[in-house]
């Protein structure tokens, strides 16, 4: 399977073409459409999992394959910046390159794993009484957008990783404004895709400042490079300041997180996949593929973790107090994303990944069990709306359970474990500190109470529903539930990869022993593979490449790095760390367990409104406004730069071409000052003359008369002062 | 047939065709007229595809040569040939032409034997610029094919068609009278040195002029060139003549007319005054960014379909110039590909518009709303296009952008900095395009009964929308062939740039190693085409 890894982003291609081009007019049958595109993502899990499998089997320093397709962009000379890699100048060279190793491999899985599930959930949530003619508008766009996300994860170089990023960017696009007869959709959409491409400017810049840093965009080379640098050298400061500015738009961090809540306008299969399992995550991905980078760049690290740790606090508290069930999802994903982020900034980049991957399992099951519940009521989003499902919708409210469970961080369940890391390491962390910690358990307990709140509200108490909705609900069919059952199974057995230290006992010590994704990760979030691994400038290897375009080039079978595993030594003072994080896990468990109190005491009556925020009028619109972020971009930002456009228009018409137009009334008139000083005054001394002349001045008159003479003695004349004009000011 | 008669054949056949229309067929046969000139430019369009197959892509030098003593007494010559460069232009020239030609088979009612007849005739006048290496017949092709499009757009335009018609053409009239001057500056500067009365630009690429001279030189070559590209604050004439002009005037305007101003940067300015352009460079990449973000700007706020695109024009223009100046392998390189990639794209979204106003009669963005319900082939189309205009990787325009922008980082990150915002105001003015007119409600029964495109105009647009996805996927063809000729210019204007790399430049064309043709036959062949060709353009 290894060796044909390259396929996996080429299978939901597949997908693509077929239910693109013919489903509409020669297929037309719902079912063969999500089943084709469905068969497509769990093909490409298959052949993960078996790469996977075999790439777990060879040495660590092998657990790096890479194959180039063919040379996608090969253009001129560059000359360097001055750089401490003593490269002055290079050709750029982007191959259509693709490299498997374990951070692509993890991410292959979670991508097409959770892909394949919310695939499947699809075909029965999409699936409408009058059939939605978009049906398969909708699986073309869901593959599209699994063979960019595959892309993204496996691209060999930072600009195959921009091919993704950008091409999920626009699947997000087309699916938020899937329903685009709805107006907000369509304004969904322009925002999401609008807001990421001034991240991926940034992206642009930085990948433009490793290119000429390094001579090359290949994550190999660039990381052999940063060697040369020594910690907070400027220009990888520069460069990690701009990927993160990518990171933030695509992971939907402060400040261009705004987007992300009005994706919710997608169908829910789509909030589930893009906006909370995979694509949001791309950043955080892109973060920890360039550890190496943003390691030696404390000042970012820095930055980093502030951003992470903000957007965890600032989003929970909007989540807190939003009625509508995919807008507390959708703010709980951004603040999760904070949590991410967080990690990536205190340097625990392995744990940053872990916690995408159990996220995505619960975040992806509440997201779809939200969608159950919309599929049961019509459409409906508002808990107030809701109640007590629970006796109908038993299925969707036993997962639904189990990933509040898992995301509140209930001992035992995925999110416990990922979080718990996390905190760990935003205080013990190699840039953490108490403070990044106090903000990560703080929002801890207001996860547990927006949680709980939703589990309440929607599926106990009593029923807030009309009669008519009341009387349809019903449990959504198999092809919904079973997918969230799966995912239920990770939720809660998707935290025993990353067992963390002072939990390592008995049993779980064997398991760890087995299985660690911080161990699994090692080679990549260590940066030990990096300073192995081969330079630029291999001529031989481009030789191969430029003479055959589809060679298979790189390590399958044959190893071109060998890495000396070096034993990790235990880290000194084990006991302390031990008791401190005992301490600090048993704070953070009553942290959230207090905001499921609370949440209980003030919601489980079922409750007729939010009566109790009533004493908290202000502090309550704040949230309920969202700090009014929206209202305050488009003031500052968005009608401004309209305010420009328009203004700038006005110039263009006024001066700008005022001037060309006034340069030719100008000339026009001249023109006519011309004619009448020739008619009168030259003409008329020709005339007034001896009749000697008379002869010559017929044929003058002949020539300077007639229409089309005129038209010609205006433009000559034009041009004469145009020509001045632009001469002489 | 010799490989330099089939140039000069692709050159002139539509001319040729463009008289036989007029001799042969009677105004009302409006049928076979039709017929004739779409054959004729489907023709030329293949027979530019056999200029592939016997190029050297490997080399700067000049090919398809041909070179005839025209009037000796001032040493003005016949001397055509190409390189990579006009290769790719005039392959871009001949593949737009015919599908500005497919375009108008519906839309032109009135007067279609003229109609047919100029646009032949601009073919062949466009394609002429792209071959000529004497300044004398450069400059003839040049304004040569300002006329065509001057009646196009007077005859077949809008409301306002007049007003523009007479804007460009004296606008850009304006601007060559400034670079006759500066060419006969270079004329006799030439004869002052060598001795040669020569109009040949080869021979120019050899001057080492002083540099004041080519602060002068420059300036007049940048007026006619910077008008036609055009660039800020030269670019009024654009909008006025894209909404007014036909469809398929537009089109060709966007594609190739443009290109001519860049073109003439880089075949003359570049190569023959590198000093100057060296020391003139950041004052276009300071126009060039204006540009960019201006006419992004005023796209955005724009209520006219067609007025929009022009305006993206004026922005993804300025991206070229900044590219072209940045004066390195990747922006040179980035701003030729980009003249195609903006080509493709943009001559796709005029032919967008020009199918929505042809079943609208209405250009007004505010009047459409929905059509992606009715027209799903037409949303799906647009939607390629207008990718491709904003640059998404995958798609053409993210190459040539993506060139232009490292080029210029090389050059000076800060112009990278403000020109990258160009992109992402390129996606919100496209975007929000695309939103009210193929989002929302159908606005009214009228749109709700619109047909989707049919046989013919998916012709027109499937090809571009397909040689987008081609380009942006495997560029390399374009690039190697651009790469010799992109190099020879970069060493002449940066001496020993490629110092220490495994590339060694080649050197420009000179005038000594251009083949000359001697054959008789094939003189007295060329002659004829020639004659025919003016005699074609003397009875309009």
């Amino acid at each position: 399977m290894l060796e044909y890894f390259w396929l996996i982003p080429l299978i939901p291609l597949v997908g693509v073409t077929i239910n693109g081009l013919f489903a509409s007019r020669f297929i037309r049958n719902e079912n063969v459409t999500g089943i084709i595109a469905s068969g497509c993502m769990l093909l490409a899990f298959l052949i993960g999992a078996g790469a996977f499998v075999q790439l777990a089997g060879l040495p660590v320093a092998e657990r790096n394959v890479q194959i180039e397709l063919y040379d996608w962009l090969d253009a001129g000379v560059a000359h360097m910046h001055d750089n401490e890699a003593g490269v002055t100048t290079a050709r750029f060279r982007v191959s259509f390159g693709f490299q498997f190793d374990e951070l692509s491999a993890l991410m292959v899985l979670v991508v097409t794993g959770v892909g394949f599930l919310i695939h499947v959930y699809a075909i029965g949530y999409m699936k409408h009484d009058p059939p939605d003619p978009g049906y398969y508008r909708f699986f073309t766009y869901m593959n599209l957008f699994a063979a960019f996300m595959l892309i993204l994860v496996l691209g060999s170089s930072y600009a195959m990783m921009f091919i993704g990023w950008e091409g999920v960017g626009l699947c997000s696009y087309l699916l938020i404004g899937y329903y685009y007869q709805k107006k907000s959709a369509g304004d969904a959409a322009k925002k999401a895709f609008v807001v990421n491409r001034i991240g991926d400017a940034g992206f642009l810049l930085g990948l433009f400042a490793i290119f000429f840093t390094f001579g090359t965009l290949d994550y190999d080379g660039v990381f052999a490079g940063a060697a040369h640098y020594s910690a907070g050298a400027g220009v990888l400061t520069f460069i990690t300041m701009m990927l993160l500015v990518g990171a933030v738009g695509k992971s939907a961090q402060i400040p261009l997180f705004v987007w992300l809540p009005d994706a919710m306008e997608g169908p829910t299969p789509v909030s589930a996949l893009i906006h909370a399992a995979t694509m949001v995550t791309a950043g955080v991905y892109m973060i920890v593929r360039s550890n190496v980078l943003f390691s030696l760049a404390p000042t970012t690290m820095m930055v980093v973790a502030a951003i992470g740790a903000l957007t965890a606090l600032f989003a929970a508290s909007i989540a807190m107090v939003q009625n509508d069930i995919k807008r507390v999802l959708a703010y709980s994903t951004v603040s999760q994303l904070g949590y991410m982020i967080l990690a990536c900034g205190v340097g625990a980049y392995a744990v940053g990944i872990f916690h995408l991957m159990t996220h995505a399992f619960f975040k992806a099951l509440l997201f779809m069990a939200a969608g159950s519940v919309m599929h049961a009521l019509h459409g409906e989003l508002d808990m107030w709306k809701m109640g007590n499902l629970r006796k109908t919708m038993p299925i969707t409210h036993k997962t639904f359970l189990v990933g509040t469970l898992a995301i509140v961080g209930v001992p035992g369940l995925a999110g416990f474990f990922s979080k718990d890391e996390i905190l760990w390491n935003a205080w013990a962390g190699t840039h953490g500190s108490a403070w990044l910690w106090a903000v990560g358990t703080l929002v801890a307990g207001m996860t547990a109470f927006y949680m709980t709140r939703m589990l309440l509200l929607t599926f106990y108490g009593n029923s807030r529903m009309d009669e008519h909705t009341e009387q349809h609900v019903h449990e959504s069919p198999p092809v919904m539930t079973y997918p969230l059952i799966v995912l239920a199974i990770l939720s809660v057995i998707g935290g025993y990869v990353g067992i963390p230290a002072n939990l390592q006992l008995g049993p779980l010590a064997a398991l760890h022993e087995r299985i660690d994704i911080t161990r699994w990760l090692e080679p990549v979030t260590s940066g030990t593979r990096a300073q192995e691994a081969p330079g630029t400038g291999d001529e031989e290897h481009t030789a191969a490449v430029a003479a055959a375009p589809l060679q298979i080039v790189g390590a399958i079978g044959e190893p071109v790095t060998v890495v000396l595993q070096e034993e990790r030594s235990e880290q000194a003072g084990h006991q302390d760390h031990t008791a401190m994080e005992w301490t600090l896990m048993l704070i953070s468990t009553a942290v959230a367990l207090a905001g499921i109190g609370l949440a209980y005491r003030v919601y489980a009556g079922g409750g007729v409104a939010d009566e109790p925020f009533k004493r908290f009028a202000a502090p309550y619109r704040v949230l309920w406004n969202k700090y009014w972020v929206d209202e305050a971009y488009d003031a500052v930002f968005v009608n401004r730069i309209k305010d420009l456009g328009r203004g700038l228009w006005v110039l263009d018409d006024a001066l700008v071409d005022g001037t060309v137009n006034g340069i030719a009334n100008a000339t026009l008139q001249a023109a006519n000052a011309s004619v009448e000083f020739d008619t009168r005054v030259i003409d008329g001394s020709v005339d007034g003359g001896a009749g000697v002349f008379w002869s010559g001045s017929r044929v003058l008159r002949a020539l300077q008369s007639g229409y089309v003479q005129n038209y010609a003695l205006i433009i000559s004349v034009g041009v004469f002062v145009l020509v001045s004009a632009y001469l002489f000011f | 047939m010799s490989p330099s008669l089939l140039l000069n054949l692709v050159v002139f056949l539509p001319a040729l065709g463009a008289l036989a229309i007029a001799l042969l067929l009677g105004k009302e046969r409006a049928s076979e007229i039709r017929w004739a000139a779409n054959i004729i430019v489907l023709v030329d369009f293949l027979a530019s595809l056999l200029l592939l197959r016997g190029f050297d892509f490997g080399t700067a030098e000049l090919q398809y040569v041909t070179r005839l003593s025209w009037i000796p007494s001032i040493g003005v010559e016949y001397f055509t040939g190409i390189d990579g460069i006009s290769l790719t232009l005039i392959l871009l020239t001949t593949l737009l032409g015919s599908i500005a030609l497919l375009s108008s088979w519906t839309y032109i009612t009135s007067r279609i034997k003229e109609y047919y007849i100029f646009l032949l005739l601009l073919q062949t006048g466009m394609l002429g610029v792209f071959i000529s290496f004497d300044f004398f017949l450069f400059y003839i092709f040049w304004e040569v094919m300002l006329v065509p499009m001057y009646f196009l757009i007077g005859i077949w335009g809008g409301k306002n068609r007049l007003y523009a018609a007479i804007k460009f053409f004296l606008y850009t009239l304006a601007g060559s009278v400034l670079m006759l001057v500066a060419i006969l500056a270079l004329y006799f500067y030439n004869h002052s040195v060598t001795g040669e009365w020569t109009l040949n630009v080869l021979s120019y690429y050899q001057l080492s002029i002083p540099p004041d001279l080519q602060w002068w030189v420059f300036l007049g070559l940048f007026f006619a060139f910077a008008i036609k590209v055009p660039m800020w604050p030269f670019h009024t004439w654009l909008p006025d003549a894209h909404v007014q002009a036909p469809t398929a005037g537009s089109v060709i305007l966007a594609g190739v007319l443009l290109k001519m101003g860049t073109y003439g940067f880089i075949r003359f300015s570049l190569p023959i005054l590198p000093d100057a352009s060296l020391q003139f460079a950041p004052f276009i990449a300071v126009l060039s960014i204006i540009a960019i973000l201006y006419g992004a700007l005023v796209a955005l706020m724009q209520k006219d379909w067609k007025s929009l695109v022009a305006y993206s024009s004026v922005s993804h223009m300025g991206f070229i110039t900044l590219g072209i100046f940045a004066l390195n392998p990747l922006g040179l390189q980035g701003g030729l590909f980009q003249m195609l990639a903006h080509g493709v794209s943009t001559g796709g979204l005029f032919l967008i518009v020009g199918l929505a106003y042809e079943r609208t009669h209405t250009r007004e963005i505010a009047a459409y709303g929905g059509l992606g319900q009715v027209m799903p082939v037409f949303a799906t189309l647009f939607a390629i296009l207008a990718l491709s205009s904003m640059g998404l990787p995958g798609l053409n325009g993210f190459i040539g952008e993506f060139l232009i922008l490292i080029g210029s980082f090389e050059w000076n990150p800060v112009y990278t900095y403000w020109a990258v915002w160009g992109i992402v105001l390129a996606a919100a003015y496209l975007l929000w395009l695309y939103q009210r007119v193929m989002f929302g409600e159908l606005k009214s029964d009228k749109l709700a009964a619109l047909q989707d495109l049919n046989l013919r105009e998916v012709m027109t647009l499937l090809p571009l929308a397909l040689l987008a996805v081609w380009m942006g996927l495997y560029p390399q063809p374009l690039l190697r062939t651009l790469e010799p000729p992109v190099n020879a210019i970069i060493e002449r204007v940066h001496p020993g740039y490629f110092a220490g790399t495994d590339v060694s430049p080649p050197a420009l064309p000179s005038a000594d190693a251009a083949r000359v043709e001697q054959e008789d036959e094939e003189k007295s062949a060329v002659d004829a085409l020639a004659d025919a060709a003016g005699h074609a353009r003397v009875r309009q």
